[in-house]
């Protein structure tokens, strides 16, 4: 069994990323010229590193699978982005970003690689301001913060409802910056369809061109893979319609181990689900809940009338409301994380006193806070999200309360990596949601934007290079080494065979089919007898998909149902190592909600003592039962103790 | 409601395009116009006659810009200040003929159906729509600038663009002014951007010349159907930065 070395650094815990940085190896200048790096995504975390990289005088190439870098879905972030700035001088500080990371995400995570993103974060914000990011600022001309779920201070920068835009298109530019130098080239439309592995390191990727369907080669001297999360497992997600799990798959399948990944974040404020048609689920910001009250009619028999249709949620007198998260946690009120909200918005509608046509869905108010402010301040703050409700709920929020419902949002869970943000296959990195690295079982809210960029500015040109200066002797290796074509041959395999099965359902039956399982048994509150079931009824689905789907079209021209099939058939094995993951860990944390392990409030129980380990799994054959590496956690900074956000 | 849908079918960018007639039946008033396509597309695919339609569409929220139909005349169909994937089917009425076409510009070449090629707008910001510090290392601290909170506003609105690309569409000369305009905005408007001004306005104008985007003759169709109602003040602010630069700066 091999050992998983996470490599940290030795000393405390505040010198440990300096240390670091004094020791580590270097390649000089004229070396970088001929050293080749690959970025598979065009996120913040992969602009962001192709962009510092290309700057530092590597080639790199960048691939993805949108028409221009812009559309990766970092773009669609909302709320902000966290650092330890203490502009506010409320008492923030690096180690109380650090700290409520690590109690955020349940004691989950590993503590050197949170303390290092703290202690980045403030760089990320001078970086974005000094591109021209254009954050939020007060009238004497200095920068905003707000606050979100699980901090009691004010450390969030935004800029209006449209943070992830314009971080995303900070990085863009850097990365405009370095393709027009020449030292980035840019691939638009490319899928990556498998990686290349020679003598046992990562040596490139077999990229599908989506607009003319050739599959190509492309040899790196290392490759990082930046492709986000697998949200779209559950085929309802917030995620963009393209978002997939497929490059982290088949890196697991290459040898790269799966670091826990059960822990799912389900959001706490989207709109609900209103059709069986529906494509997807539309995300309200957290930051709402700075300046919203959540509430359900305290009296079943309002919420029955609600659902009806036959009372409206402002004739409920004050008294009879339940202000059910200002009621249970008193001290952070509104704001509790992302796990703890959900899960008490699911409880309110289960015991029946949900609103909306489906009882399921809470109100989200904003009455208060405008008669407080006045309209036009929570129109400043949050007016193109009003807007987003309207057009898609046609009520107006100003008028009457937004209703909410908990949906899949980020994956903490991915790609297995050491203090370096290497993968267990050597050449191979992982970063922003694409790893599994900072957030334990549970991410704050504005954590997602802070982790892309400072793996891909601030972590990954130092690490990559510490493993780059032994490989300066490597020539690029040729693509029509057997290793490349043996890859492509078997990609070329993969999609023949789906395109031979011409069955009888859409690619899409499928997907929905498989996000149903998920939901049901693999989302909010799992048990063992669920799981258990989950994992039979996606293997049947599996043998099923292979014998009855179909994909229309050929493999030499543009595809899209091509496209969405090969994810989805990554996706229902993905599914499956979920629901083992989420079986194995017999205890609740964070996300992870195992109904058998709660204490007598309801909340979360954790066992330290069979538990404090990072799951990584090991891909051990189709038809063989993965196997299960212990990475544990050890934390002497911190002091381990039950979540209380009463 | 029932809907007769006339969409422009074109199997790759070299071959000829025309309009195909399709029925969708039952469709909710609460869906998506992408959901509505969706449900054409999984009909075509059990029919199994005719490949799906191609269209690009990603975020469904109004965000990452890929969305790009020309619905009945006009760029997103007809409501103001939203993207494709942001209009619903309550907008139209049953029985209703509706009429979907790519964007229309020649710097924009179809790729399939609805697909435009949009690789022109990344070249016309990789010419200069950006401020050119490194990454990494040492930078001043965020708060060592203080920027007016009017300037900082009004580059954000500049800068909340999401390259879709419907100015172009919506405009009969294809400007692409408004689109860099907004980037030559939002920069000018920030002490960060303003020392490389000069060069930026220039390199974005003459790259945009380049790839043959016609040029600007007020008519305002582009603001009218920007999903994010940007202004056209930014092409005046354009003009300005364009005109003193060239006076005070020879390009090289």
């Amino acid at each position: 069994m091999a050992k998983l070395d996470a490599k940290i650094p030795n000393g405390p815990l505040a010198e440990k990323w300096t240390n670091y940085k004094v020791h580590q190896n270097l390649v000089n200048p004229a070396n970088k010229r001929k050293i080749d790096i690959l970025v598979v995504g065009t996120g913040l975390a992969g602009a962001a590193a192709a962009a510092s990289l290309g700057e530092m005088g590597f080639n790199v190439k960048i691939f993805g699978i949108h028409d221009s870098p812009r559309r990766a879905h970092s773009i669609a972030a909302q709320g902000g982005i966290n650092a330890a700035k203490n502009y506010t001088n409320d008492g923030d500080s690096v180690y109380r970003l650090f700290n409520d990371t690590i109690k955020g995400g349940d004691y989950r995570s590993r503590e050197a690689n949170v303390y290092r993103l703290a202690e980045v974060s403030n760089s990320i914000i001078d970086q974005c301001v000094a591109q021209g990011v254009p954050f939020a600022r007060e009238y004497g001309g200095l920068l905003d913060n707000r606050s979100f779920g699980g901090a009691q201070v004010s450390r969030t920068f935004y800029a209006r409802g449209q943070t992830g835009q314009q971080l995303l298109l900070g990085a863009y530019s850097a990365l405009s910056k370095e393709i027009n130098k020449g030292s980035v080239k840019m691939y638009t439309r490319r899928d990556m369809m498998d990686l290349v592995m020679v003598d046992g390191r990562a040596r490139g990727v077999i990229m599908r061109n989506l607009v003319t369907g050739e599959l190509e080669r492309y040899f790196g001297h290392a490759v990082v893979i930046a492709t986000g999360g697998y949200s779209n497992v559950f085929f309802l997600s917030t995620n963009a319609m393209a978002s997939n799990g497929s490059v982290a798959w088949k890196a697991y399948k290459k040898g790269a181990f799966f670091g826990n990944p059960s822990f799912a974040q389900i959001h706490p404020t989207c709109i609900p689900v209103h059709g069986d048609y529906q494509s997807k689920l539309t995300l309200m910001s957290e930051s709402l809940r700075n300046d919203g009250r959540i509430w359900v009619p305290k009296k079943k028999e309002d919420a029955e009338k609600i659902q009806k249709g036959t009372l409206k949620p402002t004739s409920i007198p004050e008294e009879d409301r339940d202000y059910y998260l200002e009621r249970r946690y008193p001290a952070f009120g509104n704001l509790v994380p992302r796990d703890v909200a959900s899960r008490a918005a699911k409880e309110r509608c289960d015991a029946g006193h949900g609103v909306g046509s489906t009882g399921l869905a809470v109100y989200l108010d904003f009455a208060d806070s405008i008669k407080r402010l006045g309209k036009h301040v929570i129109e400043s703050r949050y007016g193109n999200l009003f807007q987003m409700y309207e057009k898609i709920v046609d009520e107006n929020p100003y008028e009457t309360p937004m209703m909410i419902y908990p949906a899949v949002h980020y994956t903490m869970g991915g790609i297995w990596v050491d203090y370096e943000l290497q993968t267990t296959i050597p050449g191979l990195f992982a970063a922003g949601e694409a790893n599994f690295s900072d957030h334990g079982a549970n991410r704050l809210g504005a954590s997602a934007l802070m982790q892309g960029l400072a793996d891909g500015y601030f972590v990954l040109p130092y690490t990559l290079q510490n493993y780059l200066a032994d490989q300066i002797g490597v020539k690029p290796l040729p693509t029509d080494l057997p290793e490349f074509s043996k890859t492509e041959q078997e990609t070329q395999a993969l999609i023949d065979k789906l395109l031979a099965v011409n069955g009888n359902n859409t690619v899409d039956y499928y997907h929905r089919k498989l996000g149903f399982i998920m939901w049901d048994y693999v989302g909010m509150a799992r048990n063992k007898e669920g799981l258990e079931k989950a994992i039979q009824m996606i293997k049947e689905l599996r043998i099923e998909f292979w014998k009855n789907v179909r994909v229309p079209g050929k493999a030499d021209t543009m595809n899209v149902e091509l496209e969405k099939a090969l994810r989805v058939v990554d996706f229902l094995e993905m599914g499956e190592l979920m629901a083992r993951d989420a079986l194995m860990r017999d205890e609740s944390c964070g996300g992870h909600f195992r109904e058998e392990y709660q204490t007598p409030e309801g909340e979360a129980m954790r066992d330290d003592n069979k538990f404090n380990f990072v799951a990584a799994w090991q891909y051990t054959g189709d038809d063989k039962e993965p196997e299960l590496h212990k990475e544990p956690l050890v934390f002497e900074f911190t002091e381990v103790k039950q979540r209380n956000y009463k | 409601m029932d809907l007769t849908l006339k969409i422009w079918r074109q199997a790759s960018a070299g071959a000829k395009g025309q309009f195909v007639n399709y029925q969708v039946k039952n469709i909710s008033a609460e869906a998506s116009f992408l959901e509505m396509l969706d449900i054409l597309n999984e009909e075509l695919v059990m029919k199994g006659n005719e490949e799906p339609v191609a269209f690009d569409h990603d975020c469904r929220e109004g965000i990452c810009g890929a969305c790009s139909l020309y619905i009945n005349g006009r760029p997103h169909g007809p409501d103001r200040g939203i993207t494709t994937c942001q209009m619903h089917m309550r907008n139209f009425k049953d029985g209703e003929t509706i009429v979907i076409e790519p964007w229309r510009a020649k710097p924009f070449p179809v790729i399939k159906d609805l697909m435009v090629d949009r690789t022109a707008f990344d070249e016309i910001i990789q010419a200069g729509g950006y401020v050119s510090v490194r990454t990494g290392g040492t930078l001043p601290d965020a708060n060592a600038l203080p920027i007016p909170k009017a300037a900082s506003d009004e580059a954000m609105d500049a800068a909340s663009c999401i390259g879709c690309g419907a100015c172009v569409a919506a405009c009969k000369n294809a400007s692409a002014m408004l689109f860099v305009s907004a980037k030559v905005s939002q920069l000018a408007l920030l002490p960060q951007g303003k020392l490389e001004a000069r060069e930026r306005v220039q390199n974005m104008v003459k790259k945009m010349d380049e790839l043959g985007f016609g040029n600007c003759t007020n008519t305002y169709a582009c603001e009218a159907e920007c999903p994010k109602e940007i202004s056209v003040t930014h092409i005046a602010r354009m003009n300005r930065e364009y005109l003193s630069a060239k006076i005070t700066a020879p390009q090289k």
